[in-house]
């Protein structure tokens, strides 16, 4: 049997997408594909991350042995110039000849550039395919300033990829009086812009640009409004045009604003011939994101396999990627009252916009769009998408229950069978539910092999990782959170199963209480439990160490480290200052001031390190932790030695207590203040332990956080004196070691605590588990046996050894490491 | 043309120079190659030492271990976490990502590569 030939022409996202479809439903045709551009089909999706290190062969969609594998006849870097459709042939520009039976135009879109006078001159560029950015990356490396025309989702993408490739001034050039028009209404965008300001970008709104200045290449931009701005480079991002040129010269309907006609079968105004993705045109719409492309490959596999399957238009929700500020705008976002009732949320401070728009009767959400924080955003497209029920008080949904116990999960799992979790690969709530009832697949990783969700922009990874989870709760499996596949054990349950065997080397935990051979979780894990144990040099197994505690220093871009003295309570000698300033001259490191109230010395060569720190101690430094989850710092205030309200002496107790808990290892980082009374200059409520002077003692905040989710300190105990003081810290941060999951502040300890603040306080100050002796005494044993372990290493030659990057050539420094000036420094060249 | 080239064995260092179910970085002409040693199993593994995702020269810093139900010896980078087969060198935490790795050969307390 002759199998029926079908032409693809366009490799891209949408082209290769069809073929997959096509081959996984039958495998009874022959496939032709022409491509014009000169690789085979890539993510254009993620081509930004063309500049943050991806390769070209990072982003490729498959492999050239693909299409081998399918019998898939791939022509690349020939475009078909001609199709005729009586005789039902295309011609390409190398002169191949096929005929068809079915024809498959997927020839995407192109950059629509504006006809301004000066866009042809040198250093105007465009952003859509793997050269454009080739072309782009080579020209930013010799420019200071560049620009973008247009503000749109594709526009704010390019200049974020401008800000990173170094360019130092970047703007952005919009028509309209605002950004991202077609998605977000003026509030969102006014929201949005003030965040982008932030982040650097210079934007200028309500400017049509007249023409581009300069010689041969670009120079400036002239405004109608005769305002000029001066510019090395410009890329153009205007909006898109659907490449319909070859139907258009072969006769098949076109749009009056350009795209090929097609029906609710994708085929064009000729039977045998479809149009798909970018260039396809379907009532009046031109459908410019790749999931209705992926629909659209599906809906013609499906015809051509005899299989009815009918485009009804698709959701054109959208999330921002890349740009540092969350952007989305699902559903229907610009209805406005009387259509729908509207409620908005907005936070000027925080940066955050959010708006819903509600059915008037209030059980329906249409659509809104989410500024600042769109953690919601993959729910919300599913109420919509799945017209679910709201709840009572809809205005949950954006500002999230306050009060009431939250039920985390609950909401994906009333989302019906069919409803679409990951657009970009059309999988269902069922399929992703089912992978894990039937098949057992309870990680993502797992789920991505298997259904592919997930491996297309990514959005809706959060949702499904809800739904494994949701999934299995309601199958009754137990999620114990369980250190990793070589330990069955959480974090607190080894932890007493270290301390009851004595255990003090990993391999014998491994042997004991594990399989496998470890990994780089439990590795750190396990260490981190029997220094808060044991407190050895925690040197000596340098190997199942996290990055920073092997080498006592914190690793950097480039593979370079930072040095961290302790300076405890923030007070300094002028003599230990110049000694800083001392070290970091004779070894070339960038010298900052921290938040911390001391002094990191960054880019130092692992080699240096011993040499460094050998300097520091004969000072009278020690280490500073700054690479342990280990007690950081205690900040301090100048308190009532010189402070004109100052109740007591703030500095002398966070010496007192940096010296008491310095060296002592936690599940994460710990961080203390103490201020000298209510002004609070020592942000002590932003601490892990914060302290504040009263009239009558002090006041024990515990569990504050700063990071990405600030959070305050509770108050613990009022007006106690300092004995009593340390006696709670003691039990309280003792108490955290011994029970908090891996690599949890005490803030998240706290929030997951069943009981909260009041059964921690009943711990720790009403002794309730009459742990409150033990804990004591085991803080005693930890700050009795602190060391500091640079001094170990400084005074130990076989320690000392360790710290080469060439095992083979240990006087030679990495010679990969460079560094470029910076305000008479130097920093990490990138 | 076809041509088949034998192994060439390169000197790299010692073998008490790469720490116990650790790794450590050679340099070899240009080239800078981490090799580990992976006392717990008794095998030893090479590879690039720069890690393709932030093109850092890291690797032979990072920790190791094993994956899944084989066994798969793997190591970790230290900068985001990427880990990758000792074996094949694939990256198993993205699957765009692979590493090149080389042949190991022990003798008299010497390592040798194989390039
Ligand atoms: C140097 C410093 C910034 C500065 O120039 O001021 C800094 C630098 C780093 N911080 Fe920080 N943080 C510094 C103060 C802070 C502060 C402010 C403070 O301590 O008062 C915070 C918020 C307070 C808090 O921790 O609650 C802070 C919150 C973080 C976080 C988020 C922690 C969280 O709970 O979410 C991380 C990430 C982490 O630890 O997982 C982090 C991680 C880091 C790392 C370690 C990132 C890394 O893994 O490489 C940076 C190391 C740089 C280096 O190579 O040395 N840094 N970091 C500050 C050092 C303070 C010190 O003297 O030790
Ligand atoms: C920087 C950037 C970021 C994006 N981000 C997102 C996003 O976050 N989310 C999203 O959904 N979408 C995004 N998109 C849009 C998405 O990439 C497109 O929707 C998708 O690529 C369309 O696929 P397509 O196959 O229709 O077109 P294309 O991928 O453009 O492929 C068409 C191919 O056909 C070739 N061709 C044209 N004419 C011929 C011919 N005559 N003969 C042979 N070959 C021909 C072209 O050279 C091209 O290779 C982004 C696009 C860009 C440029
Ligand atoms: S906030 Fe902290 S982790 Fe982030 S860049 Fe600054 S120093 Fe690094
Ligand atoms: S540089 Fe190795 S994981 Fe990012």
């Amino acid at each position: 049997m002759i199998k029926p030939t079908i032409v693809v022409v366009g490799n891209g996202m949408v082209g290769y997408k069809f073929c997959e479809k096509l081959v996984n439903k039958s495998s009874d045709f022959r496939i032709i594909v022409f491509g014009e551009e000169p690789r085979h089909a890539y993510d254009r999706v993620h081509l930004s991350e063309y500049f943050n290190g991806k390769t070209a062969e990072d982003l490729s969609l498959s492999s050239r042995s693909w299409y081998e594998e399918h019998d898939i006849l791939l022509h690349l870097g020939d475009p078909v110039q001609e199709i005729n459709r009586s005789a039902k042939t295309v011609h390409s520009l190398m002169g191949v000849t096929y005929s068809y039976d079915f024809l498959v135009l997927a020839t995407g879109s192109s950059a629509f550039v504006p006809d301004i006078p000066g866009v042809e001159k040198e250093g105007v560029f465009v952003y859509r395919t793997i050269e454009d950015l080739e072309l782009i990356k080579a020209y930013a490396s010799n420019v200071k300033t560049g620009a973008v025309m247009g503000g749109g989702l594709l526009g704010l993408e390019a200049a974020k990829a401008l800000m990173d490739l170094g360019i130092e001034e970047t703007h952005v050039i919009e028509f309209a009086p605002r950004l991202m028009p077609r998605q977000i209404d003026s509030a969102g965008s006014t929201m949005l812009q003030s965040k982008l300001k932030e982040l650097g970008l210079s934007l200028h709104l309500n400017k049509s640009t007249s023409h581009v200045g300069g010689e041969n290449k670009i120079e400036a931009l002239h405004f109608n409004d005769e305002s000029v701005l001066s510019v090395d480079m410009l890329v153009i991002s205007a909006g898109i045009r659907p490449r319909d040129e070859l139907a258009r010269l072969s006769g098949l309907q076109i749009g009056t604003r350009g795209g090929i006609v097609v029906n609710e079968k994708m085929q064009t105004s000729d039977e045998a011939i479809f149009a798909i993705g970018e260039c396809a045109l379907y009532e009046g719409m031109i459908y410019g994101l790749v999931a209705p492309g992926y629909e659209m490959a599906d809906i013609v596999a499906a015809q051509i396999t005899g299989i009815s399957k009918l485009f009804y238009g698709y959701d054109m929700s959208t999330k921002l990627k890349l740009i540092g500020v969350d952007v989305a705008s699902f559903g229907d976002a610009f209805v406005t009252e009387p259509d729908c009732r509207t409620i908005v949320f907005e936070d000027t401070h925080k940066g955050i916009y959010k708006r819903i728009n509600i059915s008037i009767d209030g059980k329906y959400l249409l659509g809104g769009i989410l500024i600042g924080d769109a953690d919601a955003y993959n729910i919300l497209l599913q109420t919509v998408n799945n017209k679910l029920i709201l709840p009572p008080n809809p205005e949950d949904l954006i500002l999230g229950t306050r009060g009431g116990a939250e039920n985390e999960g609950a909401g994906v799992m009333s989302l019906p069978d069919d409803a679409l979790i990951c657009s970009c690969e059309a999988v269902n709530k069922a399929t992703i539910c089912s992978s894990v009832i039937d098949l057992g697949i309870t990680n993502i990783d797992g789920i991505k092999k298997c259904t592919k969700a997930g491996t297309g922009c990514g959005g809706c990874i959060p949702l499904v990782k809800d739904l494994i989870a949701g999934t299995m709760k309601a199958n009754g499996q137990y999620i114990k959170n369980v250190i990793c596949e070589h330990f069955d054990y959480s974090r607190q349950e080894l932890f007493d199963l270290v301390k009851i065997n004595k255990l003090k080397n990993y391999d014998l935990v491994l042997d004991h209480f594990g399989k496998g051979d470890g990994c780089e979780v439990c590795k750190p894990v396990v260490a981190s439990i029997m220094s808060s144990l044991w407190n050895d040099v925690i040197v000596k197994q340098d190997t199942i160490q996290d990055s920073n505690d092997r080498f006592l220093a914190n690793i950097q871009k480039g593979g370079t480290y930072s040095v961290v003295p302790r300076i405890p309570g923030g007070e300094i000698t002028p003599d230990k200052l110049i000694v800083l300033g001392q070290v970091a001259k004779r070894y070339n490191l960038y010298t900052k001031i921290t938040g911390g109230q001391r002094i990191d010395l960054f880019g130092a060569h692992v080699n240096d390190l011993p040499a460094i720190w050998e300097e520091l101690i004969d000072a009278g430094f020690e280490s500073g932790h700054a690479y342990g989850k280990a007690l950081r710092t205690v900040k301090s205030c100048v308190g009532s030695t010189w402070c004109r309200f100052g109740l007591h002496d703030s500095v002398s107790f966070a010496i007192e207590i940096e010296e008491r808990y310095k060296g002592v290892r936690a599940p994460h980082k710990i961080k203390g203040g103490v201020s000298g009374c209510v002004r609070e200059c020592a942000e002590a409520q932003a601490k892990d332990f914060g302290i504040i002077a009263t009239e009558k003692g002090w006041n024990l905040y515990v569990c504050g956080n700063g990071g990405s989710k600030p959070q305050h300190g509770q108050l613990l105990a009022t007006d106690i004196d300092k004995e009593t003081l340390v006696k709670y810290l003691d039990r309280f941060l003792m108490f955290y070691i011994k029970t908090a999951e891996p690599l949890s502040r005490t803030a998240t300890w706290l929030n997951k605590m069943d009981g909260g603040l009041s059964y921690l306080k009943n711990v720790v100050v009403n002794d309730s588990l009459g742990l409150a002796g033990q804990l004591e005494e085991e803080m005693q044993a930890l700050v009795n046996t602190y060391h500091c372990e640079w001094k170990e290493v400084v005074d130990n030659p076989d320690l000392r050894k360790r710290f080469t990057h060439f095992v083979n050539a240990p006087e030679e420094k990495d010679p990969t490491v460079k560094f470029d000036p910076m305000r008479d420094q130097v920093k990490a060249k990138w | 043309m076809e041509t088949t080239t034998a192994i060439e064995w390169i000197l790299a260092c010692h073998t008490n120079d790469v720490p116990e179910n650790g790794g450590a970085c050679v340099k070899l002409g240009e080239e800078q190659i981490a090799i580990y040693n992976f006392t717990r199993r008794g095998e030893w593994y090479a590879t690039q030492n720069l890690c393709p995702h932030k093109q850092q020269m890291v690797l032979s810093r990072g920790m190791i271990g094993s994956t899944g139900a084989h066994c798969e010896p793997k190591v970790a980078c230290p900068f985001h976490k990427n880990t990758f087969s000792l074996i094949s060198g694939q990256c198993l935490t993205n699957e765009e990502y692979s590493i090149k790795t080389y042949a190991v050969k022990i003798a008299d307390g010497k390592i040798f590569i194989g390039i």
